[in-house]
């Protein structure tokens, strides 16, 4: 077992997949030449050249179709966005032509590919380059959405998206890039739509994904301080959704707080809210509540960004409230 | 290098004393009877709409079938093709059967979509046809990306990409041409300039009026062609297939065309955006007329034949009305399939045989 990076585990990902089928390819800005603009694709030019590894003009509604092109006779691209907020200008092929072909066409043709690149929001970086758009996203009928929050969930995921027939959103997070890991040194597959408990206890459940991983482990800990201990459910995959894990944990605990890095109206955590009103009526001993950005675009100044932004104190205000101990 | 046709491209004019051959006849009967079958379907398809057999929107291609009988005739059928919503009359010349694709307009299960697409989503894999789509210019990108994975096997193919001239306008447009291009993508951008995108004339949406010259922009190969004159079609056509399936290359053509009826059902012919004195002057160059007055002043079609010939294209569509309507409405079961295939790549591919 290595400890690698989170960019690591998604390079190797990248790197068995493409050795392992000759219909997949790397397309998008930066990816070759310039190593990839989180060098999460460096070496991989060298390796497959670049035919497989295309370095695109800025066009995401055009690279994002060119993908879609190409997967529907035969290919498996996987399409990089450098960040999802670019992806906005490719929300037509990503919405209209990627999610529907299939159905469209009466079961004729299926899109397997991958658009992936960091969401949401990093440091200081202003209102249209810190957005998380899972929410979007996982609206779409004919998309599959992931978001890791680990190395090992990195690079088990993106190979799970990548062999998977159905166009997958693989949602990373910058501030992910450099964090380290355990990831075993044999293949292995992150199936998609299975969530994982990432730290049991009894008092509450913090469902949450992605980067917000780490923000409620780390509140998981500030709270065993005081005797509280809760679930950690790491959705993983947004869609498909774990309902499962999310009913059985609240079954146990009776409380549940979801924990997203987006905005809260319409959030994916008004989905997983409705699912535990109706799956858990009878266990809850209090309100879900939702930890979410202000419902604001985000601001630069440092103050004001800390004070948008999900972080760890207020999942803890947000637990005990659940408690009802403040 | 010359990449520019700057007079619009017209039939070759076979020398006065070449007597047309068996050869010419077969294939001017052939074109012939592609277009009138066209021309007699979509008849139908205004009838059936008129009575509610097809709903939603429904955009007719009467008037502009040179264009693709001209292009889809010169194909070969491991070719691709992707086209816009106004896509019966492609579907039909690319091969995909009246019957399929009446009983798709009628929502049937036996559609060439299995009822799921609807008028502007004809789709049918067996004939490379990858879709008629809705969202002006959004297949444009697609359409490089499929020139992208020719490239990326190996292959000599090209795909055939039909869209009018209002997308030119757009991002998309832009950036599929540019791409396909950069990379030399066996790629063909028809143009069908029928003058209107919807009620908005060429004149009153792009800054150019010549607008094949666009390609310039990508230093692409371009030429404006007469989209009346089938024959001029399969020439120009002719032209580009040969390029891209030679050294790749894409190629940008305006066919000039124009719609004999309203943008859609709800839409008159003329009266709003184009005078009936404008529909009246290009009704005298349809591009079924045109043809036959070619085939008859060469000799190879006699009234008779005509006659026959429509007889049979008629007696065909009224079987494929006949085929749709006793086709059945796809089961509700139907609804939630599709969205999803269950499936994932178990096996790789590492030997690069493609599927």
């Amino acid at each position: 077992m290595a400890i690698i990076t989170y960019r690591d585990a998604l390079n190797q990902a990248l790197r068995e997949e493409m050795q392992r089928d000759a219909r997949v390819f790397l397309m998008g800005e930066e990816v070759g030449v310039y190593q990839g603009a989180y060098k999460v694709s460096k070496g991989l030019l060298q390796e497959f050249g670049e035919m497989r590894v295309v370095d695109t003009p800025i066009t995401e509604l055009g690279f994002a179709g060119v993908g879609v092109g190409a997967a529907m006779v035969g290919l498996r691209p996987i399409i990089e966005f450098m960040t999802w907020n670019f992806a906005l200008l490719a929300m037509d092929q990503v919405v209209n032509a990627a999610a529907k072909m299939l159905y469209m066409s009466g079961g004729q043709f299926n899109i397997p590919m991958v658009f992936r690149g960091p969401n949401g929001a990093a440091l200081q970086l202003g209102a249209q380059h810190s957005q998380a758009w899972e929410s979007w996203l996982a609206h779409i009928p004919g998309l599959k959405v992931v978001a890791p929050g680990t190395p090992y969930d990195a690079k088990g995921l993106l190979k799970a998206a990548i062999r998977d027939d159905n166009p997958v959103c693989v949602l990373e997070g910058e501030m992910l890039y450099n964090n380290k890991g355990e990831v075993p040194d044999g293949e292995y597959i992150v199936p998609l739509g299975v969530a994982d408990l990432k730290r049991v206890g009894e008092h509450c459940t913090i469902v949450t994904w992605g980067k917000q991983v780490l923000v409620a482990m780390a509140a998981a800990d500030q709270l065993a301080k005081d005797g509280i201990t809760v679930d950690v459910v790491d959705l993983r995959s947004i869609r498909p959704l774990d309902e499962r894990a999310i009913i059985d944990s609240v079954r146990k605990t009776n409380r549940c707080v979801v924990l997203e890095e987006g905005w809260y109206f319409a959030g994916v955590g008004a989905q997983i809210t409705d699912l535990v009103q109706r799956e858990c009526f009878d266990d809850l001993d209090s309100p879900v509540i939702r930890v979410t950005q202000a419902d604001a675009p985000m601001p630069y100044a440092k103050g004001l960004e800390k004070a948008a932004k999900a972080d760890m104190p207020k999942t803890i205000a947000a637990v005990r409230r659940a408690l009802y101990l403040d | 290098m010359a990449k520019r046709t700057p007079a619009a491209k017209t039939s070759p004019k076979p020398a006065a004393s070449a007597p047309a051959g068996d050869a010419e006849r077969t294939l001017h009967l052939t074109l012939l009877r592609s277009m009138l079958l066209q021309r007699r379907f979509e008849e139908r398809c205004a009838e059936a709409y008129a009575i509610g057999r097809i709903g939603g929107f429904c955009h007719l291609y009467i008037g502009q079938e040179a264009v693709s009988t001209g292009t889809l005739s010169h194909l070969r059928p491991d070719d691709y093709m992707i086209t816009t919503y106004r896509d019966h009359g492609q579907a039909l010349a690319r091969g995909i059967t009246p019957r399929a694709v009446m009983a798709e307009l009628f929502g049937r299960i036996d559609g060439c979509a299995g009822g799921k697409g609807g008028s502007m989503h004809m789709f049918d894999k067996a004939t490379g046809f990858l879709g008629g789509h809705g969202i002006v210019g959004g297949h444009l990108p697609i359409a490089t990306g499929v020139g992208f994975a020719i490239k990326y096997r190996g292959g000599d193919q090209v795909i055939c990409c039909f869209f009018g001239e209002a997308a030119v306008n757009n991002g998309a447009f832009h950036e599929a041409l540019n791409m396909a291009a950069l990379w030399k993508l066996p790629v063909l951008f028809i143009i069908e300039n029928n003058r209107y995108g919807m009620g908005t004339s060429v004149e009153r949406a792009s800054a150019i009026n010549d607008i094949y010259e666009r390609a310039a922009s990508y230093s692409m190969h371009r030429a404006m062609v007469d989209g009346q004159d089938v024959l001029a079609v399969r020439s120009a056509i002719e032209e580009a297939v040969g390029r891209a399936r030679t050294d790749q290359s894409p190629t940008l053509l305006e066919m000039r065309t124009y719609r004999f009826m309203g943008h859609s059902m709800s839409d008159a012919a003329s009266g709003t955006y184009r005078s009936k004195a404008e529909l009246d002057e290009y009704l005298k160059r349809d591009p079924i007329a045109l043809l036959r007055a070619h085939m008859e002043a060469r000799g190879t079609l006699t009234e008779q034949v005509m006659q026959d010939m429509d007889t049979e294209i008629k007696a065909i569509v009224q079987d494929a009305w006949d085929f749709a309507e006793a086709s059945p409405e796809p089961p509700l079961e139907a609804l939630m399939e599709h969205v999803y295939v269950d499936t994932t790549s178990d096996t790789g591919n590492t030997a690069g045989a493609w599927s």
